[in-house]
């Protein structure tokens, strides 16, 4: 059975679902191999214009798979091959939009902290429970999620693996809405949708310039912004935007 | 299979508890919890019950906790009420809750105590005349627990919920009707086919339909309107994928009475 499955749902938009349910969608490295190399492909396909990561209705993704890592010595954790898989998911540049039900926890987690936007049904649990496991998060888990909630939040989570629940996730902004269950990824592909027929080069130097925010600091950001805004001067698609609003028409994006 | 602190049967779709300590008042002790969360929570699973039917032998409802089971010894450490509460009580409160199907309750006798908030934590509550409500806990310097002080003021309003959580008094089930703080009150000898009738026909309702109806409404007790509007959305949308809102639709326009499945 194919780890993932990759559905075009509506124009524009590719639905990929992690497909291990009898793993409970564990992360294991073929999985994240296939994910990785998956988004490598659609970010150069000029007819994927957003995606949504989903699991099933019980479960995101339950974790790495542990029969791997405790196969992993010292030596062997050097030349594992997951933090180059994960930088790959990390620089995927189009929209990526997770659709979070049940459990999402550790390297679910953290990818789901991978997502641009993301969206859980109010079934949904996120949980760091590498503590527990003598561990810590390996995949940004203490980082993107500290610089999500503070270093309160983030501390208590990492430090006791303690189990977030929807309503907490998006109260701290893990996420930025709450779905009932049955609905989260027909949402998600809304979501997706609506920004899909979007301006396609606009939308790439927003989530630039907003992934950016914790790698440099505001002035140097605020002159990174301004670039993009004069970059996009030259597109074809902002003069359409703009000739659309005047004639109050809906704009036809060419991402040129 | 068998228990010994309570009855559960199925027949004709609905689920009927029964509290089985008459000689305690049917008062919970740890058995007890157990029993009643293991029926529950397969009750909550399984799509060939539709509604569930709590209620109690002999003369009581409920007398709350056991008291038997908490020897207060005047030299010892302070007990942890907050444990038995955080194992026991708050989930059974949320197993009634958040039960994807209607829970009646006939309140057979006194209700006193966890006996009280539990059955104003059901769906619909149905008493017999004679049996009454009280909030106990102040008596003992205790707060009303599984779920009262949340209910009370949303069954009641303020005014009358802090002067039920105050002053302990007994509430007659008539009285209680008048207050709004529960469905019907019947003659004690018809409460048993009240309820009956009442589960039986819930049961053939759609359920998926009514399990929508009672997380709307328990959602909004936190939500303001705006969030509620959205979610009475989200409901409907899946409501109207149901096979039994087909099926409504097409027996209204046959004018036929409808059969729902429950899904």
């Amino acid at each position: 059975m194919a780890l993932l499955k990759s559905t075009v749902v509506k124009s524009g938009v590719m639905l990929i679902e992690l497909n291990r349910p009898e793993k409970r969608n564990a992360l294991n490295n073929a999985t994240l191999i296939e994910l990785s190399e998956l988004l490598q492909k659609l970010d150069i396909d000029p007819h994927v214009r957003s995606v949504v990561i989903t699991g099933n209705l019980q479960c995101f993704a339950a974790g790495a798979d542990l029969n791997e890592l405790a196969a992993l010595d010292v030596v062997s954790i050097q030349q594992d091959p997951r933090p180059k898989l994960w930088k790959k998911i990390d620089e995927f540049s189009k929209p990526l939009i997770m659709a979070v039900n049940g459990f999402a926890f550790g390297a679910g987690f953290e990818l789901a902290l991978h997502g641009d936007i993301v969206l859980t049904g109010e079934n949904a649990q996120f949980a760091l429970p590498e503590i527990g496991l003598g561990m810590l998060p390996g995949a940004g888990g203490t980082q993107r999620l500290a610089r999500l909630v503070g270093q309160q939040l983030a501390m208590r989570w990492a430090m006791t693996g303690e189990r977030v629940t929807a309503q907490t996730a998006l109260q701290y902004g893990i996420s930025s809405q709450v779905c009932p269950t049955a609905l989260t990824v027909e949402y998600a592909i809304e979501l997706a949708e609506k920004i899909a027929r979007q301006a396609p080069l606009a939308i790439a130097v927003i989530k630039q310039s907003l992934k950016s925010i914790h790698e440099v600091t505001l002035s140097q950001g605020l002159k990174q912004e301004r670039q993009h805004f004069v970059w996009l001067a030259a597109t074809q698609d902002r003069q359409e935007g703009i000739k659309a609003f005047f004639e109050k028409r809906q704009p036809e994006f060419r991402g040129v | 299979m068998d228990y010994q602190t309570i009855i559960a049967e199925e027949k004709n779709a609905v689920g009927y508890l029964t509290f089985n300590r008459p000689k305690q008042l049917n008062s919970f002790n740890e058995m007890m919890h157990k029993e009643v969360s293991s029926v529950l929570k397969t009750w909550a699973k399984d799509s060939n019950i539709r509604t569930v039917v709590i209620s109690a032998e002999g003369r009581g409802f409920c007398a709350g906790q056991d008291l038997g089971d908490r020897v207060v010894d005047p030299h010892a450490d302070a007990p942890d009420l907050g444990l038995s509460i955080e194992t026991y009580y708050n989930p059974l409160i949320k197993l009634i809750t958040e039960m994807p199907k209607p829970v009646i309750c006939a309140v057979n006798g006194v209700a006193a105590g966890a006996g009280a908030n539990i059955a104003l934590a059901c769906d619909i509550v149905i008493a017999a005349k004679s049996a009454s409500f009280i909030q106990a806990f102040c008596r003992l310097g205790l707060v009303p627990d599984s779920g009262g002080t949340w209910f009370l003021p949303r069954l009641v309003g303020r005014a009358q919920a802090m002067g039920l959580a105050m002053l302990g008094d007994k509430i007659a089930a008539e009285q209680a009707v008048e207050l709004g703080m529960i469905w019907q009150c019947v003659e004690d000898d018809q409460l048993k086919a009240e309820a009956e009738k009442m589960a039986e026909h819930l049961a053939k309702q759609p359920t998926f339909g009514l399990s929508l109806i009672k997380k709307a409404i328990h959602a909004a007790a936190d939500n303001n309107l705006d969030d509620q509007l959205i979610l009475e959305r989200d409901l409907q949308r899946l409501a109207g994928r149901s096979s039994d809102y087909k099926e409504g639709v097409q027996a209204f326009m046959q004018k036929r009475t409808p059969e729902f499945k429950g899904c």
